[in-house]
């Protein structure tokens, strides 16, 4: 399957890329609307900052892609800073896609970033992650969604519970990183792969 | 609760693993991207490659060492070693690094880190400290910073990095311990998740990083001499209480 990665100018698109190609994809970076409007599967990635990552979707107007995609039910996916950027606004500073509702908010944990392996807690029927219930993933964050109960697919514990994925309809994301989640994440790609066919 | 991490260090020069006692008397021990994979199959939670010649030499961040890494490891991996500023960063982690450890650019322009964070976000940004008797050291420690190790942690994290990567000079290739009295002062001083650094010569010594409230530890002479060493320590870690990822 063909999946557009948003190539907006942050980090990490590459090893996203490469980890899509291990699960059987065939990945492209583009910073061409059309591109992400037609593509099977439109994947938006990134470490960072909300706020300059959605300024970079902004200039290369290919937020306005993944929202009409959205509206017509096609597959978006978004990855840590990608999963941030689905909601509505971001206490880091600047506005998200607004495809799925809630805030994005500064961690109040111990420990901030929550930073390394985390067991995934998975809501019943998801097929995104499925075989994912009890597995460690790879978190790297400071901030995190908190979205409505409807759109909760699985969740992590750092000094409380925290949204570690999100499905709503044809829209959906992970804050761990499956590109560096060994196994788990190859399993979560492939059932990625397999969600966006049947979406 | 997130899990602890072992995290296997490997220090490059010339784009070869090396492994030197008190940063001294480097000797080879193989290509770092093979290492890395094999460490991490056999169970490292990451991977930390520090360029151990780029600041004394003044030479750029290994790029293809960085995209090769990028494409094989499926785990996270930090980059350190010779990044001067905003644009090295960035070739890195456009390359494929998770995270960039700065140290010595740091210390002596004030505005890095912040410019880093600001860019990358925190997540990304890793301070690393190399201490001697508390004080911060530069240069594979021939310089001294006149500045406490624990006031350099709290300055960074309030600057807006993620992570200390914190590496006691003398205890570093002696196998006989982290430097607790290091480890516990700066995690119990800043938020942010402290790597202890330098000394690990058995499971009890990780341990007793992660009681003196480090969130990770790093290994290196322990497991370039025998790597299976690291699901050893990892089965040690679990028995006493603290698990790393399964």
């Amino acid at each position: 399957m063909r999946v557009a990665i948003a190539d907006y100018g942050a980090g990490n698109v590459s090893s996203v890329a490469a980890a899509l190609e291990r699960a059987g994809a065939e990945p492209f970076l583009t910073i061409d609307p059309a591109a992400v409007l037609e593509a099977p599967l439109a994947l938006v990635a990134g470490v960072g900052h909300v706020e300059s990552a959605a300024r970079g979707l902004a200039v290369t107007g290919l937020d306005d892609a993944l929202r009409e995609r959205a509206a017509a039910g096609r597959p978006v996916f978004g990855i840590c800073v990608g999963m941030q950027l689905l909601f509505e606004e971001s206490e880091e500073g600047g506005r998200g896609l607004g495809l799925l509702r809630g805030p994005v908010r500064r961690l109040h944990a111990r420990r901030v970033p929550h930073m390394g392996w985390n067991e995934l807690a998975v809501a019943n029927g998801s097929t995104l992650l499925a075989g994912l219930d009890g597995v460690d993933a790879y978190f790297a964050h400071g901030y995190a969604a908190e979205p409505e109960a409807a759109a909760l697919a699985a969740t992590t514990d750092h000094d409380g519970p925290l949204a570690a994925a999100v499905e709503l309809g044809a829209v959906g994301g992970v804050q761990f990183h499956p590109e560096r989640s060994a196994a788990a994440g190859a399993l979560l790609l492939r059932n990625l792969l397999a969600w966006s066919r049947s979406a | 609760m997130v899990k602890k991490r072992l995290i296997a260090c490997l220090d490059v020069a010339g784009g070869r693993v090396v492994k030197g006692v008190r940063f001294q008397e480097l000797r080879e021990i193989g290509d770092p991207v093979e290492l890395a994979a094999r460490y991490s199959e056999l169970g490292a939670d990451e991977i930390v490659f520090l360029d151990v010649t780029a600041t004394i030499e003044d030479r750029r961040p290994p790029i293809e060492l960085v995209e090769r890494a990028a494409a094989e490891l499926t785990v996270p991996f930090t980059v350190g070693g010779g990044i001067g500023g905003v644009e090295d960063a960035r070739a890195l982690l456009r390359a494929g690094a998770d995270k960039v450890a700065v140290n010595r650019a740091a210390l002596e322009q004030a505005a890095l880190i912040g410019e880093l964070a600001g860019e990358f976000g925190s997540q990304a940004v890793v301070c690393a400290i190399d201490a001697r008797d508390g004080e911060v050291v530069t240069h594979g420690a021939r310089n001294p910073r006149g500045v406490a190790a624990v006031e350099w942690a709290q300055e960074a994290e309030r600057r807006g990095a993620g992570e200390i990567l914190l590496t006691s000079i003398d205890a570093d290739g002696t196998r006989e311990g982290y430097d607790l009295e290091l480890t516990r002062a700066v995690a119990s001083a800043v938020a942010c998740p402290v790597i202890a650094s330098g000394g690990a010569g058995c499971g009890r010594h990780l341990i007793e990083a992660f009681e003196a409230g480090a969130e990770a530890a790093l290994v290196a002479s322990i497991i370039h001499e025998r790597p299976e060493r690291i699901g050893e320590l990892k089965r040690e870690l679990e028995e006493a209480g603290w698990p790393t990822r399964r």
